[in-house]
């Protein structure tokens, strides 16, 4: 069974937004809605700074306290490949998984009155197509693969970089990884 | 059947999905994707290229059911890589942008009031035709005009090249490119091309002059930065403004606004001083290193510390990161060049700087393009105007593609004879032409406002008539040909059939020429036909063009030079010319040297502006699905100079320049990106045209406070960054 992951080279984003746009165009994201963002922080005082720019996304976790908090079971883990989905048949717009999820990944698609989030484009995916926000990354920034396969291009970039996960210590164990520097550390 | 029906309803009764659907647009697109993944509906991929930019990027369309659901990149294009940028991928907005031009339009009221009402096409073609056909009999030919960008004018300026008039005008020579594209040919005999021939992929130092990549979204070469970093090249940026790109650098040089050209001759000198330039190289190809080494001797690191807010030793570090990684070395040559009226010198002294480390035809630096190239379908040709051109406005190196301002000035005066109609495709002039209020004193003086476009723009709804034409995605346009290390060919064609009344160019060209007695000018029925021919005359397999999108000829291209391909250069001497005699002997300086400009007075900003990466210029901002990520442009003030005048992040003012112009309210953001002397602003907003309904009062003009600029004496290109602007808080906005 393959383990999906997310890797995010930061190093190569530009903050171009055309994974921003591709998702919305590839899901048919509402209007004022987003499965994934890029954000821009920017520390220090002129004109000694330092920017970071982070996409962010559902982490997919193995750990996810939005299936844990759904009362529908509307929100589910697939357990072949570890994808954090959602039976929107089943969803009833409670909004428990939104309150839970530490990352701010989902959202209520007001037209439809049920929950929504990132799939990894787990429809692209069944058809061995990579995600569509990856797909179109200018910089390679984005880079999708099975953990489980270590000849992948996210078990390459993990095995040669140091990486993180965001908000490491909540333990929701992320599968959305980044890499922020350029050499593992000493 | 009056009940509410379900969706598996719905479906019997509308029968088998695959046979079609009528009411195609009515279908929401998350219904089509499913349909699509259920297998009831197919989807096809269809090839393209993409015109929110001009970078030509090939693109897959998919589309189900009539409906164009997603743009991708095509893997086989070399400008996209199976990749769109933001923009590219919001191409479906201005597809399905319910504010397009639907019917041609003709003014019923004074000139630029738009008191617009409907008109068929035969009725606005045939007023089109009758007042250029008046103009001429009245004024001769040359006084029709023609200003245009992109894709339409290999429709349009066959139009007026055949009725006679040499008088063309774009913006992308002396409001953008021009003095870059003619500081280089004076240097080296030829340009960088569109996209640039940079190997920045493979360069040790990448240096960005003002360049914003990143925010400036130029695909494939946006894909070689990234690429660039990630092998670990040091990035030297030079910006008063910490870009994206800047946050990545290893040297950000925040430089005081317009003294740049005091660190390229200073960088020139210490490279020669250090003796850290290709010794080699510059004594093979090269001429006039001894007249060099003496003009610029006086530019020392610690003047320039001075003239540029920057420290010595940071200039002198970074000039030794150059010269010891030369000639591995891009320096980026710019492309919004018209920045102080002196951008030719600019990109000369860039030149001289990319000579000396030997980079120029050398990898990770720049290369050159194929030889190879097509034939040219014979046409009829164009008669010659009885007139000289006004479009050359007397500077020496203005281009072909001719200076916007001359005509400008020429329509307002008469003089030397009388320009009374202008046909304006693809370019918005009031957004990309500085000082308005000249373009609009010469729009009142014209007899006949023509304007093709897809969207109300500003300037389009200034016109007498408007012929709607339908957008990239919906019509064919001319064979896009690349010449980068190899020749490439991509292929615009519909992807849907023109929605509402809206026309393809070539089509509207045509049918004008038809009416203006001009259907020589145009031997074909469908602009498919003129394709097809051109295809058959460069032996390109049009049936395998249409499936693929892109060919690309095999690679005769020598990109770099070799010990057995010692590069030719078309100046004058044949060699780089360090010492520019062609500059000489038309009274300019044969090496670039720095003067000063004039700096804000206390309580002033130096006006300054660039793109977003999801935006192209003005016209995007209308966009629904680009409109969402960046609605409105924002006023960038440094953070503590905000904080001691009491302006807080977020709140809005209005901008006033030195003429008493005052801009639209603009939201501040106070941020520690951009030094204290200047204030950012992302071009393009501010729209005047109410028929943008999501732009519309979004966001502030820069350009209507460019009411200044200085001319290059060079080319003409208009130096826009030299308008010095005052902060009015308190603006009230809606």
């Amino acid at each position: 069974m393959p383990k999906y992951a997310m890797v995010i080279d930061q190093r190569r984003c530009v903050a171009c937004m055309a994974c921003v746009v591709a998702c919305k165009k590839e899901n048919d994201v509402p209007p004022g809605e987003f499965r994934t963002r890029v954000v821009e922080q920017t520390e220090g005082t002129f004109p000694e700074l330092r920017m970071e720019l982070r996409s962010e996304l559902c982490n997919h976790c193995d750990n996810p306290p939005c299936v844990y908090n759904c009362p529908t079971g509307a929100s589910y883990k697939n357990k072949e490949n570890g994808m954090v989905l959602l039976k929107s048949y089943r969803c009833v717009g409670c909004k428990s998984c939104v309150a839970a999820c530490p990352y701010d990944a989902r959202y209520i698609n007001e037209e439809k009155g049920y929950v929504d989030k990132c799939t990894f484009c787990a429809h692209r995916v069944k058809e061995g197509k990579e995600p569509a926000c990856v797909a179109t990354c200018v910089g390679k920034s984005r880079i999708f693969g099975d953990l489980d396969d270590p000849k992948s291009l996210v078990s390459i970039a993990l095995h040669q970089n140091h990486s993180e996960v965001l908000l490491k210590s909540v333990g929701t164990i992320p599968r959305v990884y980044y890499i922020k520097k350029f050499s593992k550390p000493e | 059947m009056t009940a509410k029906f379900s969706r598996r309803t719905f479906l019997k009764t509308s029968g088998l999905l695959s046979a079609g659907i009528a009411a195609t647009t009515m279908l929401p697109d998350r219904f089509l994707l499913w349909a699509e993944e259920q297998g009831m509906l197919t989807s096809t991929l269809i090839p393209t290229y993409c015109e929110i930019c001009f970078w030509k990027c090939g693109a897959m369309a998919k589309v189900i059911n009539g409906r164009v659901v997603k743009l991708e990149g095509n893997p086989a294009h070399p400008g996209s890589r199976g990749k769109l940028c933001g923009r590219g991928n919001g191409g479906t907005g201005l597809l399905y942008d319910p504010n397009r031009l639907k019917t041609p339009l003709i003014n019923t009221g004074a000139r630029g009031e738009g008191k617009f009402k409907k008109a068929s096409w035969d009725e606005a073609l045939n007023f089109t035709a009758e007042k250029m056909t008046k103009i001429a009999g009245q004024y001769g030919p040359e006084s029709m005009a023609i200003f245009t960008h992109g894709a339409p004018t290999d429709h349009f300026l066959p139009l007026i090249s055949a009725f006679g008039s040499p008088n063309v005008g774009m913006p992308s020579f002396a409001q953008c490119r021009g003095p870059r594209d003619v500081g280089l040919e004076l240097t080296f005999g030829e340009s960088i091309g569109s996209p640039e021939r940079l190997d920045m992929a493979n360069s040790k130092v990448v240096v960005l002059f003002g360049s914003h990549l990143g925010e400036n979204m130029h695909n494939s070469q946006v894909q070689d930065f990234s690429e660039a970093i990630a092998r670990g090249a040091k990035l030297i940026v030079i910006d008063p403004r910490f870009s994206i790109a800047a946050g990545k650098a290893e040297k950000w040089l925040p430089i005081r606004p317009a003294t740049d050209i005091a660190l390229l001759l200073t960088w020139i000198n210490i490279i020669i001083s250090e003796e850290l330039y290709d010794k080699q190289y510059i004594n093979s190809y090269a001429n006039g290193l001894d007249q060099l080494r003496t003009a610029v001797s006086g530019y020392t690191a610690e003047w320039a510390a001075g003239e540029t807010d920057l420290k010595a030793a940071d200039i002198i570090e970074t000039a030794r990161m150059m010269g010891k990684s030369a000639p591995a070395v891009c320096i980026h040559p710019g492309r919004h060049a018209t920045w102080y009226g002196d951008d030719v010198q600019r990109t000369r002294a860039l030149g001289i700087l990319m000579a000396l480390l030997g980079s120029w035809g050398r990898e990770g630096g720049a290369f050159f393009a194929t030889q190879a190239s097509f034939p040219k379908l014979d046409s009829k040709p164009y008669p010659e105007p009885s007139r000289e051109p006004l479009n050359l406005g007397g500077y020496p190196f203005a281009g072909g593609e001719g200076v916007t301002q001359a005509i400008r000035t020429a329509t307002i005066s008469g003089a030397p004879y009388p320009i009374k109609g202008w046909f304006v495709s693809g370019t918005n002039l009031l957004k990309s032409l500085p000082n308005q209020k000249e373009t609009i004193e010469a729009i009142k003086r014209l007899d006949l406002l023509v304007a093709v476009d897809v969207m109300p723009f500003d300037t389009v709804m200034m016109a007498d008539v408007i012929l709607p034409e339908c957008s990239y995605l919906e019509r064919h346009d001319a064979l896009a040909v690349g010449k980068g290390k190899s020749l490439t060919v991509s292929l615009r064609q519909p992807i849907i059939e023109p929605l509402y009344e809206s026309k393809p160019g070539w089509w509207i060209a045509k049918e004008l020429s038809n009416r203006l007695g001009l259907g020589d000018y145009f031997p074909w029925n469908t602009y498919e036909e003129k394709i097809k021919s051109q295809c058959s005359l460069w032996g390109i397999n049009y049936e395998e063009l249409k499936k693929v999108g892109t060919i690309t000829i095999p690679n005769t291209a020598k990109p770099f030079i070799t010990a057995l391909d010692p590069p030719r250069f078309n100046t004058a001497s044949g060699k780089i010319e360090l010492y520019s005699k062609e500059l000489e002997e038309k009274g300019f300086d044969p090496i670039p040297r720095y003067t000063k400009h004039p700096l804000p007075q206390s309580g002033e900003f130096r006006l300054i502006y660039g793109r977003h990466a999801v935006h192209t210029f003005s016209r995007t901002t209308n966009n629904p699905e680009l409109h969402e990520l960046y609605p409105e442009n924002e006023v960038w003030i440094n953070a503590s100079k905000a904080s001691d005048m009491g302006i807080s992040n977020g709140a809005y003012v209005t901008l006033v320049n030195r003429d008493g112009i005052k801009s639209t309210p603009i939201k501040v953001k106070a941020t520690e990106r951009i030094r204290e002397d200047c204030v950012y602003m992302v071009h393009g907003f501010g729209t005047t045209s109410k028929g943008l309904d999501k732009a519309f009062g979004k966001g502030a003009d820069d350009q209507q406070l460019v009411t200044r600029y200085a001319v290059d004496p060079i080319c003409g290109g208009t130096g826009m960054r030299v308008n010095f602007v005052s902060i009015e808080k308190g603006a009230s906005h809606a």
